[in-house]
Parts: structure tokens; sequence; C-alpha cells
């Protein structure tokens, strides 16, 4: 599984990923605060230079990752100039891509296994709630294995009804997708059972 | 303990697949992802408690940087689009799927399936949805319902499978039906 981590090496790499997610929140809450839409164009200016300076590999797969709000930056435009109120809009719209792409800058310097450490760590305080940190940590990793798994077997029964059936598959597929599903789950269960499980066994 | 972490996981890991899987087409044009069904089926399989904690381990993976979500879309930006209220709906639309699942013991379970997810899945995941988009895109609450409404047909399609599906596993896997057989 590919995580979203930019392969293209940069300073921000080394930063604890902390402090990178506690700036990012910070960050972006105070846009939200800024109504002025010359400060939202330079802070724009400013993160699209951050991007340009690891390179243009990096820079091009930041600008790809905005093509999730496109949609929404034209559904705006188009509001503000029928109702004629431009200035808001603009606001709104440098808004939108500046919080998106600070985001985005954060997930493509922090590698996946640093974001999980500070996973453990805000997690910590849950163990008085009962959550088992095995288990969350365990849950992750099955995820991380399951999905392509299932991706699989989605393919292998898509397969089977193409050549059963001249037309395409449809809902009636999730029935026997889910079962496999459960089925998988039954497994996975008895196989951890078998290698002791989440109750460590008491030593006497 | 173990069977309850595998399939808290693996539905986690369904919600992700029915996100890969393509050509899910439900026919009428409108563009549908089959991941708001894995919520769905979180709550209605799972109950209450385990649909939402496998809805937060998603989410979770979907924050520190895989691409899980339809399209290959993940990592915290998710969480900074208009749309994001509606993945934060999401652990509620399971939560209360599931409540009302384990509640209403009356009637053919394919029903009261559909029915909880129409109110767990549709509404109250669009209550979010709509609340974070007013916020993100600085519109009434009204207005930003407008944009969404193309999608509601979509979900009710997929609320009635999500009610036929949990009846079908029942039938199929009684035990793994944690909202009904479980205590």
């Amino acid at each position: 599984m590919i995580s979203l981590t930019s392969p293209v090496k940069t300073r921000a790499h080394r930063w604890p990923a902390g402090v990178k997610l506690a700036g990012l929140c910070a960050a972006t809450v105070g846009l939200f605060f800024i109504e002025s839409l010359a400060v939202h164009a330079g802070i724009l200016c400013v993160i699209a230079a951050v991007y340009a300076s690891a390179g243009p590999l990096f820079f091009k797969t930041g600008l790809r990752q905005l093509r999730l709000i496109w949609v929404f930056i034209a559904i705006v435009a188009l509001w503000h100039i029928w109702t004629g109120d431009v200035a808001t809009g603009g606001t709104v719209i440098l808004r939108l891509i500046s919080a998106l792409a600070l985001a985005n800058l954060v997930t493509m310097t922090t590698r996946l296994t640093d974001m999980i450490d500070v996973v453990r760590v805000l997690t910590a305080p849950l163990k008085r709630l009962g959550l088992n940190p095995a288990a969350l940590e365990m849950a992750i990793a099955l995820v991380i294995r399951l999905t392509p798994v299932l991706a699989q077997k989605g393919g292998n029964l898509t397969q089977a009804w193409r050549a059963r059936s001249p037309r395409r598959p449809k809902w009636q597929i999730l029935l026997p997708f889910t079962v496999l599903a459960l089925d998988d789950a039954d497994h996975v269960a008895e196989a951890l059972r078998a290698r002791g499980g989440f109750t460590p066994m008491k030593e006497d | 303990m173990e069977k309850n972490v595998a399939l808290i996981a693996l539905f986690a890991a369904l919600i992700a697949a029915l996100g890969l899987i393509p050509k899910l087409t439900l026919g009428f044009g409108v563009p549908i992802t089959a991941q708001t069904l894995g919520v769905m089926l979180c709550g209605t399989v799972l109950g209450s408690k385990r649909g939402t904690l496998s809805v937060l381990l998603f989410l979770l993976l979907v924050a520190i940087g895989l691409p899980l979500l339809s399209g290959g879309r993940g990592g915290l930006g998710v969480f900074a689009t208009p749309s994001a209220g509606f993945l934060l709906g999401w652990p509620f639309a399971a939560l209360v799927t599931g409540l009302i699942v384990e509640k209403w013991r009356g009637g053919s379970l394919a029903v009261v399936a559909g029915v909880a997810s129409v109110i767990g899945g549709i509404v109250v995941m669009y209550a979010f949805g709509v609340a974070g988009m007013s916020v993100a895109l600085d519109k009434s609450l009204v207005e930003a319902a407008v944009l969404v409404t193309a999608f509601i047909p979509g979900d009710l399609v997929k609320a009635v499978i999500a009610g036929m599906l949990t009846a079908a596993l029942f039938k199929a896997r009684p035990a793994s039906v944690l909202s009904r057989y479980a205590t």
C-alpha cells in the first residue's frame, strides 16, 4: 500500500510530526479569523513558495492534490459572480486552497511510521477508558494488510460475474463480497487467538 | 476480543475496498461511491459501538496519510475540504444506525436496517456534511443543503441495499451480525 508521503526528501521530513500537526491545527483555525483578501493572497503566495522550494516534482504533486476542491471553487466563484460580492468569494476560495495546501504539506512531509507514533502518544490516555494499545496497533496493521486482500477478492468476484454474464456486475455482487469479508474476519480472529491474543498470560 | 478487533479492522478495510472497486454503477448518472454504504453496513452489522470504532479506525488511517478514500484521496487535506463535514459525520452515522438496529427488535431486519441506514447514514450524515459545507464555503445552511441534494437519491439506493444486505448476511452468517447476535 502506497502512502501519500512525498518521496522527495525535504528538511521538514525530519521535523517532529507532533509539532507539524499542532502547527497545522493552529494555522487552519487562524485562516478562519482572517477576512482580508490581500492577506489571504499573501498567505497563499508564501505556501506556494514553500512548495516550490522543495523542487518542481514536489510542487507538481502538491498542485495535483488540489483537484479535490475544484468543483467547490467553481461553485463559489459562480455564486459570488452572480451575487456581485467578488471580494468575499475570493477570500473563501483562497482560504479553501490555503487550508488544503497546508494540510497536504504536513501529509507529504511526514512518514507513516512517524504518524503512527503520534497516534500512539495521543491515544495513551485512552488506556484508562479500556482501550488496548496493542489491539489498536494490530487493527491499524490489519486494515493496511486486508484492504488489498479484499480488493483482490472483489476483483475475482467481478471476473467470475463477467465470465457468466454479458452484463456488468451490479449490487448483487456485494453479498458474496461481504460474506467473504466476514469469513476472513473469523479466520483472522482465530489466527490472533492462536498467537496469544491481546490478553497477556499472567505470570505466576 | 480477538473477534471484535478482527471484525472492526475488517469493516474498516471493507470501507476502503468499496472505494477501490470500480464499475459499481447503479443506473441513473449521478456518480456514487460505495463507501458510505460501508459506513451504513458498519452500523447495521457491527452495531453502534463496534461500528463507530470501525469507522473511526478508517478515518484515522486516512488522516495519517493512507489514500483509502475513493479516488485515492487521503491525508490530512481531505479534512480541510468543504466536504470534510461528511467525513466527520461518518462515525455518528454508524453510531445512530447501529443504535436503531440494536433497539428496534420488531419487524423484518431488512426493513429495520434500511430505515436505520436512512436515519443514520443520510439524515445524520447530511446534518454534519451540510454544517461543514456552510462553514467552509461561508454559505447559509439552506444554501449548502441545496448543493448536496443531487446525492440524496443515490444514498437512498444505498440504504435499501444496506437493509437487504444486512438481512441476507444475518441468514448466511448470523454469528457475525453483532448488532443482533452479540450481547
